[in-house]
């Protein structure tokens, strides 16, 4: 009860004239930061940052903050309409979105992915209201080999469950790997692969890749198969958003498996991206639809969109109540405080009231605002599929430059992207699927990381992965998800077989 | 009529030279591009941040800045950038320690003779921190629980062979003690692993640490300078700044403190120099920069000219020094 007064203080903080213009503001510029990819949210967030300064803080944070919301939401939009995902945790809408699209039902797949992440926004804030301290402790039992054994099961939920044959998932999963060793080693402080280039120095980006092998890949099919969007002939249905909603439900248990991960995964700096591949991963593996996954399924959006928006509200959580950047976004918000003169940390909590649960409140009252702004723009942006190709095509791919570009400020990295622009249609052509190798891009170094570090604390010793009852859980986990089909199997065979006996008895 | 005239072109004349005067102090010709060459959210971010929201705020600069995060290469991209940029007035980068430890340990090439020095804004301390639930009250104490387990503790630190991981080395080197080094990627992880007891101790700078200090779940032991830090406003109920003793009163007689400091492109001219100093000079003297400052609880050294150039020359060799030592140089092809 506590907590809901609190609460109700908040929303009074939040609900004056001037800070609901900040939130307005900053939604729609989230949405725009959102839609352009590679810009993301924190750079976004980052460059507006000394704007603020000599805002009230709690104005600026929910400024801020409602930049992030508006980047979460629009993150489907340019996965969906042109599958170039807009941030990192889109590639996954892009699976299912954009042939969702390319059958003419990009307003219902733009429905789905912002009702989504509505809704898994609103379980994790609802989280944070009231498990706050409880859960924001759970964070500091992640060391190394927690991380790894996370990042082991988002490969494990998403491995050997393709249509393609084993052999072309493994081969595209070792080229991510591979590109993802690029650059500067963080165990050793070496370069390595850089074969004394000076411009790989940065590695391969995950964005710059997706972007070319999705966004550039993309267009170069579309060329060759005829100048033409395949959504162009959509008709705009400005009740798109009831008739979508009326199916969606069907989908709850879809959307409470993401909630779960994204909220887990926020919570324990695992991050969006991961949250939204497991729970894509996990939702083709037990949905009934399965098989299906892939091809314009409304549940294959839904399950990304719902895992990244919980994961992405409640990255906030450990920031509020420990300190500790939950994503990037989180950490340029964390340094953000700093500048407004408030100290971050665990006593923010009891220093600062207003603050936080006016922040609090900003994420209902943001998350709500935004639904609103990015629902009614569903049938805008699906008609933008009816412009021509010959206008849009370029338009794209000057986006998709400037993006690329923008990620790490790097001429090189255009290059790099047209490079991945063509590996993305050889890809396509050969039928070998990108998913994986994108999993690997963008967990691989990651994972690598979380793997040496363990095994430095550990010695070497393989069995720190067993080593207590969190760590050795995931780990187990993983192993179930990786051998799922052979369990399944057997599962299958046990029951026939004691089908019998049981009745004996 | 001739006198109206004279007196039009001694006007012109007069107005030209004061033009001339205004032409001859150098002013930014463009935006202003500020490079981090670390990540978004870390200290020299946020440092860059701050001097772009106050200048931005008190009206410091007539041209636009823009803060760019060029991380890539523990920082070389940044730094390649600038040194490729020669004569670039209108580009500044702010330094953290890898200045000096990027080329040296991976042999990308630049170095700080490279660039054109502006100032050093602050230098950041180090402190040796353990997890408050440990019965370590002292450097001493820890140390000595250290050495009677060899390959038990473990220090956490940014990256690899930079800051965090060269004062590792020199404490082993000086006490005998041997830790195992974790690696993470930024001085916020690695607090957190500390409390959350993933590793035994850290060398976080105080903004880094300063939260869960507060919070009471770290405790610093020492601090890695000569002298104690000046800040006496009490941090937590019973402890400032200054109660943190040095590592040399407790028998850990190591020095090492990170330049925040200011560089522009090769071969820039002095006016332009002179004029970021004088930009720096309004920056630090703001109320917003002190309540920084003292938040961070840096140490405040400003320093120009060729005492800044002396004290940048003295600290690369230190580092060369160090890391020699420690075996951190890469190999030489």
């Amino acid at each position: 009860m506590d907590s809901f007064m609190s609460l109700m203080q908040g929303f009074s903080v939040v609900l004056v004239p001037g800070n609901f213009l900040y939130m307005l503001v900053g939604i729609l510029l989230g949405v725009l930061i959102g839609v352009l990819p590679g810009l993301g949210a924190a750079n976004g967030i980052a460059i507006l940052l000394p704007l603020t300064f000599g805002m009230h803080p709690t104005s600026a944070i929910i400024m801020l903050s409602c930049i992030y919301w508006g980047a979460l939401f629009g993150g489907a939009i340019a996965s969906i309409l042109f599958n170039i995902p807009g941030e990192p945790w889109s590639v996954a809408t892009t699976f299912d979105g954009f042939p969702l699209a390319q059958k003419g039902r990009a307003g219902e797949a733009l429905t789905a992915s912002f009702t989504s992440s509505f809704i898994g926004a609103l379980v994790a804030v609802i989280l944070i209201t009231f498990l706050a301290p409880i859960i924001a402790s759970f964070a500091l039992q992640f060391g190394p080999a927690e991380f790894f054994s996370v990042q082991l099961l988002t490969f494990c939920s998403f491995v050997g469950m393709g249509k393609e044959s084993p052999f072309k998932t493994i081969a595209s999963m070792m080229i991510g790997f591979a590109l993802a060793a690029v650059g500067l080693d963080n165990v050793t402080g070496q370069l390595r692969m850089t074969f004394g280039f000076n411009e790989l120095l940065n590695g391969f980006d995950f964005l710059v890749a997706v972007i070319g092998l999705f966004g550039i890949g993309e267009i170069l099919l579309t060329m060759e198969e005829g100048l033409s969007f395949k959504g162009a002939s959509a008709r705009i249905n400005p009740l798109v958003v009831l008739h979508t909603w009326k199916v969606l439900p069907r989908y709850w248990l879809t959307s409470l498996r993401g909630a779960a991960i994204g909220c887990w995964l926020g919570i324990t700096p695992g991050g969006a991206t991961p949250a939204s591949f497991m729970s894509y991963g996990l939702a083709k593996r037990f949905s009934k639809n399965g098989d299906k996954f892939g091809t314009g399924e409304l549940e294959g959006v839904v399950a990304p969109e719902t895992a990244a928006h919980a994961a992405g509200t409640s990255a906030l959580l450990p920031m509020l109540t420990l300190g500790i950047p939950g994503s990037p976004t989180a950490a340029v918000l964390l340094g953000g405080l700093l500048i407004w003169g408030l100290q971050p940390g665990p006593l923010l909590f009891v220093e600062q009231k207003d603050f936080v649960w006016g922040t609090i409140a900003a994420m209902y009252v943001g998350n709500v605002v935004g639904l609103a702004v990015v629902l009614t723009t569903v049938p805008l942006w699906a008609s933008i599929l009816r412009i021509p190709f010959s206008i849009i095509a370029p338009v794209i791919v000057a986006i998709c430059a400037v993006g690329a570009f923008t990620v790490n400020n790097a001429m090189i990295d255009l290059f790099f992207m047209l490079g991945f622009g063509i590996i993305g249609y050889v890809f396509k052509k050969l039928n070998y699927p990108l998913a994986p190798f994108v999993l690997a891009l963008v967990l691989g170094d990651k994972a690598e990381s979380s793997f040496r570090q363990a095994m430095l604390g550990s010695g070497g010793s393989l069995s720190i992965f067993w080593s207590n009852w969190l760590v050795g859980g995931i780990t187990a986990l993983s192993m179930i998800m990786l051998f799922w089909p052979l369990i399944s199997k057997v599962i299958g065979m046990v029951r026939r077989k004691g089908a019998h006996p049981v009745a004996a008895e | 009529m001739s006198l109206k005239i004279k007196a039009l072109t001694l006007g012109v004349g007069t107005a030209l030279a004061l033009s001339m005067t205004a032409a001859n102090a150098w002013e930014p010709t463009r935006t202003v591009t500020f490079v981090v060459p670390a990540g978004t959210g870390g200290g020299a971010d946020q440092m860059a941040r701050e001097i772009q929201g106050v200048a931005a705020k008190h009206n410091l600069l007539k041209q636009p800045m823009v803060v760019i995060n060029e991380s890539g290469g523990a920082g070389a991209q940044g730094f390649l950038d600038v040194k490729n940029s020669k004569g670039d007035a209108n580009k500044i980068i702010i330094t953290l320690s890898n200045l000096f430890t990027t080329p040296l340990a991976t042999g990308v090439p630049f170095s700080w003779q490279d660039f054109t020095p502006v100032a050093m804004l602050e230098l950041d301390e180090f402190v040796l921190w353990v997890n408050a639930d440990t019965p370590y009250k002292t450097a001493k104490e820890y140390i000595d629980a250290v050495k009677s387990s060899p390959g038990k503790f473990k220090m956490g630190g940014t990256g690899s062979k930079q800051e965090d991981q060269i004062i590792t080395a020199a404490i082993e080197q000086q006490t005998g003690a041997k830790f195992i080094y974790v690696p993470y990627k930024g001085g916020g992880t690695v607090n957190e692993q500390l409390v959350g007891k993933h590793i035994d101790s850290t060398v976080n700078n105080p903004i880094e640490a300063v939260a869960n200090w507060r919070a009471g779940k770290v405790r610093p032991l020492c601090v890695f300078d000569s002298e104690r830090m000046s800040y006496t406003a009490k941090i937590t109920k019973d402890m400032s700044w200054h109660d943190i003793p040095t590592c040399k009163e407790s028998g850990l007689d190591i020095e090492y403190l990170m330049l925040r400091g200011i560089f522009s492109s090769p071969d820039v001219k002095q006016d332009a120099v002179d004029y970021y100093v004088d930009l720096f000079k309004k920056v630090e003297a703001t109320p917003d920069w002190k309540d920084f400052t003292e938040k961070a609880a840096f140490k405040q050294t400003f320093m120009t000219g060729d005492k800044f150039k002396q004290w940048v020359a003295d600290a690369a060799k230190l580092h060369h020094d160090l890391m020699e030592k420690a075996g951190f140089l890469a190999k030489k092809k």
